[in-house]
């Protein structure tokens, strides 16, 4: 299985049964994740970016080898943050990049976004897109943040050759259109950890196709136990299940190289 | 490091490593325990008839080894229903029901908006009909009104609980929308009848304070996102018989929900209670009274 939507270290607001990188690794092991995408949730808020990408290159080396993979934050609004696009591919080796353009104060019509977008492509780095990180309703009072929008994504992505994103944190059920404009230039992808409404992964696979749909937890600041579930809810044959769980992921890796 | 610093970081990881890996193997010990879901919904379920949207929902419950199912509210998501509406809405959920007897009890559909018609209502559904308890109760009325004290004393007439929607948004309720505040506040005006505050409020860090010192209230943990915590917190608080699992189905997942309790560092007896035991428990006298056999 390979998880392609957990974070390191500490969530701003709450602590977590998973927020020590040894005890993750351990509970994403023992539920039969291979592989698990980190990003770190230092990302979010911190402004030394550049620290919190080596802290989580270096932790997800110590405490994951074999089953870690790094995707370190990027702020387009910082100085200079090309550098830390640098930092992520050439000395950290990761395959991709997070984004948190609510949290960072963009939205995707700002030209800095299609400059990442086009610097992600030429350095064949996948570009994962978070909406929200939690439900705006019950958000800190003095840290409310309103998800994305993504409704310029699809055509974005079009005029992007090369770029290949995956949406992580969002209910596509609740615009599926947009959700198959967006898939339909095959290269947009959707984790499930937010996907809800009974059935609803199946409901998806049907909506959009199984290849575009990755298995994402959102842990720790969500229970593991809820993506695997969803899974077994949604009564996918084994080949879609495969697919979904970790042979989506494998391919968009080797896509990329 | 010393030799005796590396022994003992070895040990703190094999600890760490089984404590995960105990944790990782709880959907297994998901069969062993007989799950109620107290919080169902026929709404955004495919199906033209109740009896189709039952059999959908039936099929996913299956998948996870749910036992039963308690439905209210029919399909319609219109929370300014009329008494037409109320009554079309509760013979969905009868029909539903009766479709699949062993799988699924119903709940009546009230509102302190009609509290003459609310008491027929419950009469033709609950004291001389199928269904077990009132609730989920979500209209433009706030719970804690003088006008729903004739729903309560329904309640307690044939010891049924109430299931109570409740919220706390950051941005505000909705006009009307219960919070756990009212919740508190119509349970402790009727200290004998047993409320379910639903969703906790949704923001459950501050909904399971507000609810923690009166005693007739559990928190029902259905409809939000599966955060890792909540369950631990509420049973730290409440304790486990105050907890309860529900799932807002067809809005939200089984999965998800379930995940909250499955995924919680909580012992098995704590599951055991919140999946099911309490749930039995609050419906005990009345399935008792209408000779049904669980």
């Amino acid at each position: 299985m390979i998880d392609v939507n957990v974070n390191l270290s500490r969530w701003p607001f709450r602590r977590l049964r998973g927020d020590e990188p040894d005890f993750l690794a351990a509970k994403l092991r023992s539920c039969g994740v291979q592989q698990a995408w980190a990003g770190t949730f230092d990302g979010v808020l911190h402004k030394d970016i550049a620290s919190a990408n080596a802290r989580l290159a270096s932790d997800c080396r110590q405490y994951g080898p074999g089953l870690l993979v790094p995707f370190g934050s990027i702020n387009p609004k910082l100085p200079d943050w090309q550098e830390d696009v640098r930092r992520c591919h050439e000395q950290y080796k990761m395959p991709g990049i997070r984004l948190h353009p609510n949290y960072h104060g963009y939205d995707l019509t700002d030209a800095a976004f299609a400059e990442l977008l086009h610097l992600a492509a030429a350095r064949r780095m996948i570009v994962q897109l978070a909406v929200r990180m939690e439900d705006e309703r019950t958000q800190h009072p003095l840290a409310r943040v309103p998800p994305v929008d993504i409704s310029r994504l699809p055509d974005l992505v079009a005029s992007e050759p090369g770029v290949h994103v995956v949406i992580l944190n969002y209910n596509s059920l609740e615009e599926p259109d947009l959700a198959k404009r967006a898939t339909a230039t095959g290269r947009v992808y959707f984790d499930i950890s937010m996907v809800e409404s009974v059935g609803g992964v199946a409901r998806l696979a049907s909506e959009v196709s199984p290849e575009h749909i990755l298995f994402g937890s959102h842990y720790p600041l969500f229970c593991f136990e809820s993506a695997q579930l969803k899974v077994r809810e949604a009564g996918m044959d084994q080949a879609e299940t495969q697919s979904v769980t970790r042979s989506n992921a494998l391919q968009l890796l080797e896509a990329m190289k | 490091m010393t030799r005796r610093t590396l022994l003992t970081g070895v040990g703190l990881s094999s600890a760490i490593a089984r404590t995960a890996a105990q944790n990782g193997r709880a959907l297994e010990s998901a069969r062993h325990f007989r799950i109620w879901d107290e919080h169902c919904h026929l709404g955004q379920i495919p199906g033209d008839t109740p009896e189709q949207r039952m059999t959908a929902l039936v099929r996913w419950a299956d998948r996870l080894g749910i036992e039963r199912l308690l439905l209210s509210q029919g399909y319609d998501t219109d929370l300014h229903p009329t008494p037409a509406g109320f009554r079309e809405e509760n013979d969905h959920v009868m029909r539903a029901v009766r479709e699949f007897p062993d799988r699924a009890f119903g709940s009546v559909y009230l509102s302190p908006a009609y509290p003459e018609f609310s008491v027929q209502e419950f009469n033709r559904c609950v004291r001389d009909g199928p269904m077990v308890s009132i609730g989920e109760l979500e209209t433009d009325r706030r719970c804690s009104v003088p006008e729903m004290d004739v729903i309560v004393e329904c309640a307690a007439s044939m010891q049924v609980p109430i299931l109570q929607h409740a919220w706390l948004k950051i941005g505000g309720n909705e006009p009307g929308e219960s919070s756990p505040y009212d919740v508190v506040a119509i349970a402790r005006r009727h200290p004998q009848v047993q409320f379910v505050c639903v969703h906790t409020g949704g923001d459950w860090e501050r909904g399971i304070r507000i609810i923690r010192d009166t005693e007739n209230v559990s928190a029902d943990i259905a409809g939000s996102n599966p955060t890792s915590g909540f369950v631990e917190m509420a049973v730290r608080e409440l304790g486990p018989e105050r907890v309860i699992y529900g799932s807002d189905v067809g809005g939200r997942s089984f999965a998800s929900q379930l995940a909250k309790v499955l995924g919680a560092e909580i012992p098995d007896t704590a599951k055991d209670l919140i999946l099911g035991g309490n749930l039995r428990r609050l419906l005990a006298p009345v399935l008792r009274a209408k000779g049904y056999r669980t």
